[in-house]
């Protein structure tokens, strides 16, 4: 998880990879799940937050939750 | 209540890929949520999806459009509906009443033109498989026949023997127009003399009578030029003919080709740049013709345009069925229809349209069709937002070659529906069952299972 705790992220959703100086844009929901990942937050806890914070179910918040977790490995952040 | 929700996405960022158009490719949206004011959620309600839907009103818009492109600048005008290109019933019969007449490549779309009730006279024979007895019928039936090849000419003389008669025919031929691949497979070369020699071959016969020339050059042809080329030639080569052996050429039919407004793959340029109008065609058309013909000579000029008149009245409703993330990094979707139903998927890249605006940042994503197949895919690099199953995707232009080249594999072949200019919408051919799959085939008596239970 440290790499994660490396990013330098903005409220806009602009993040910064200092050690590759890649740069990326992630969306509100994205941001989200990316802080409580920094948190040390499981997936479980955080689709549930996301279905009680947004009009989504707690499924497709679950998909969602895998799904982003799969970008960021594949991006090389986590 | 609770914010909206869309779906996370991260997206990195290119330095120096700052787009030069305005706004931001990460946001565009493409949403369709209707065609012809009927919309694509009650299409799907009442006749499923996948869905085939034309438009009667472009229908109608693009022939008329052509019509008056070529008629304003040329007398003798007349239009052949390409059959191969959609012969859904409803669709040739519309053709027909706003003044086609047919044109059919074998037995089977000619036997449909029948069907129809299309006179024989009404009906171009082309192709390079008319078989005996179909060629006889087209004969008896008084069908204007383009010859292909030499044993054609032989089948035709049999016929001509048969029925103690000689028949007029027209000849194909394939010519250097600037356009490549050259058809050379089709007809008798010109610049070789091979289309002189089958001429020489018919009058020495003494049964046939060449009183047509016929030419298509290929498909999508995008250089109005290569049609002026083609008249040019044909012209000539019917002067030359006139001279020889005294026929006299009466339609000069120079095929179809003319492109719609479809993207090819690998050309980046939307197509309103790319293509010329119909109007430049028409016009080097007619220019080429004036030059060419002797002043008050007026052969009738047959046109066999197929996609440029049906392809952009046509669309496909598609449902997103799963998301997938592959292993590096793409956003994939699986759409209801694939391959099997958009066979032009290969060479052009479709308009791709979203039911509804989603939210999200737009990452470029893969949609397969149904098919447990590899080849299956829509569009290998589409960027959308973030979709989820159950999403409507319009797909167009998809009205030429599509519906007839249709795959009866894996899948059932879906309904198709003609949405009318008053906004009524036809079935015009049912979704397929599991009867259509199976209704000629015959199972061997020692496979027959007892029945169970
Ligand atoms: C003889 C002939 N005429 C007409 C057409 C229709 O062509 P298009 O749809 O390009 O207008 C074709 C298509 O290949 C053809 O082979």
């Amino acid at each position: 998880m440290h790499k994660l705790s490396r990013l330098a992220i903005n409220e806009e959703g602009f993040v910064f990879n200092p050690t590759t100086g890649d740069s990326f844009q992630v969306s509100e929901t994205g941001l989200v799940i990316l802080g409580k990942l920094r948190d040390g937050h499981s997936d479980e806890a955080i689709a549930q937050a996301l279905a009680e914070k947004y009009e989504v179910s707690l499924e497709d918040a679950q998909r969602d939750v895998a799904d982003f977790r799969a970008s960021l490995k594949n991006l090389n952040l986590i | 209540m609770k914010p909206a929700y869309e779906k996370p996405v991260i997206k990195k960022l290119h330095n120096g890929l700052m787009n030069k158009f305005g706004y931001s490719p990460a946001y565009a949206r493409k949403v369709r949520t209707d065609i012809d004011g009927v919309p694509v959620a009650d299409l799907v309600e009442k006749f499923g999806s996948p869905l085939f839907v034309y438009s009667e009103r472009i229908l109608r818009q693009k022939y008329r459009q052509m019509h008056t492109a070529f008629s304003t600048r040329y007398p003798n005008v007349v239009f052949g509906w390409s059959y191969k290109t959609n012969y859904l019933n409803a669709i040739c019969a519309l053709m027909h009443q706003q003044g086609s007449i047919a044109e059919v490549v074998s037995g089977m779309e000619y036997e449909k033109a029948r069907a129809l009730g299309v006179p024989g006279e009404n009906i171009i024979f082309n192709g390079p498989h008319k078989a005996q007895a179909a060629l006889e019928t087209a004969v008896r039936e008084g069908a204007m026949i383009n010859v292909d090849h030499l044993d054609e000419i032989y089948a035709l003389e049999r016929v001509a023997q048969k029925l103690g008669r000689q028949l007029h025919v027209g000849l194909r031929l394939n010519l250097d127009a600037g356009v490549y691949p050259q058809w050379s497979r089709f007809g008798f070369n010109l610049e070789s003399g091979q289309a002189l020699e089958a001429a020489k071959r018919m009058k020495y016969g003494g049964k046939l009578v060449l009183s047509g020339l016929h030419c298509h050059l290929g498909t999508f042809i995008m250089d109005a030029g290569a049609y002026a080329r083609q008249v040019e030639k044909m012209v000539a080569f019917g002067c030359e003919l006139e001279k020889a052996f005294g026929y006299s050429i009466e339609y000069l039919d120079i095929g179809g080709g003319f492109p719609s407004k479809s993207r090819l793959k690998g050309v980046y340029l939307p197509p309103e740049v790319a293509l010329p109008a119909i109007d430049e065609y028409a016009e080097a058309i007619a220019q080429a013709l004036t030059k060419a013909l002797r002043p008050g000579d007026f052969p009738k000029l047959i046109l066999e345009s197929g996609r440029a008149l049906v392809d952009e009245a046509g669309f496909l409703i598609t449902t997103i069925t799963a998301t997938k993330r592959l292993p590096d990094g793409t956003r994939a979707y699986v759409a209801d229809a694939g391959v099997n139903l958009l066979f032009t998927a290969n060479w052009f890249k479709f308009n791709i349209e979203m039911d509804r605006e989603v939210g999200g940042v737009n990452e470029q994503s893969v949609i397969y069709g149904p098919l447990c197949m590899n080849i299956d895919v829509v569009d290998e690099s589409v960027l959308l937002p973030p979709l989820s199953c159950g999403m409507r995707l319009t797909v167009s232009p998809v009205g030429a070659y599509n519906h007839t080249q249709s795959l009866q594999f894996i899948e059932y072949r879906p309904a198709s529906v003609l949405i009318g200019e008053r906004g009524e919408v036809d079935l015009i051919r049912e979704a397929e069952d599991l009867a259509d799959i199976t209704r000629r085939e015959r199972m061997p008596k020692r496979f027959a299972q007892e029945e169970v239970g």
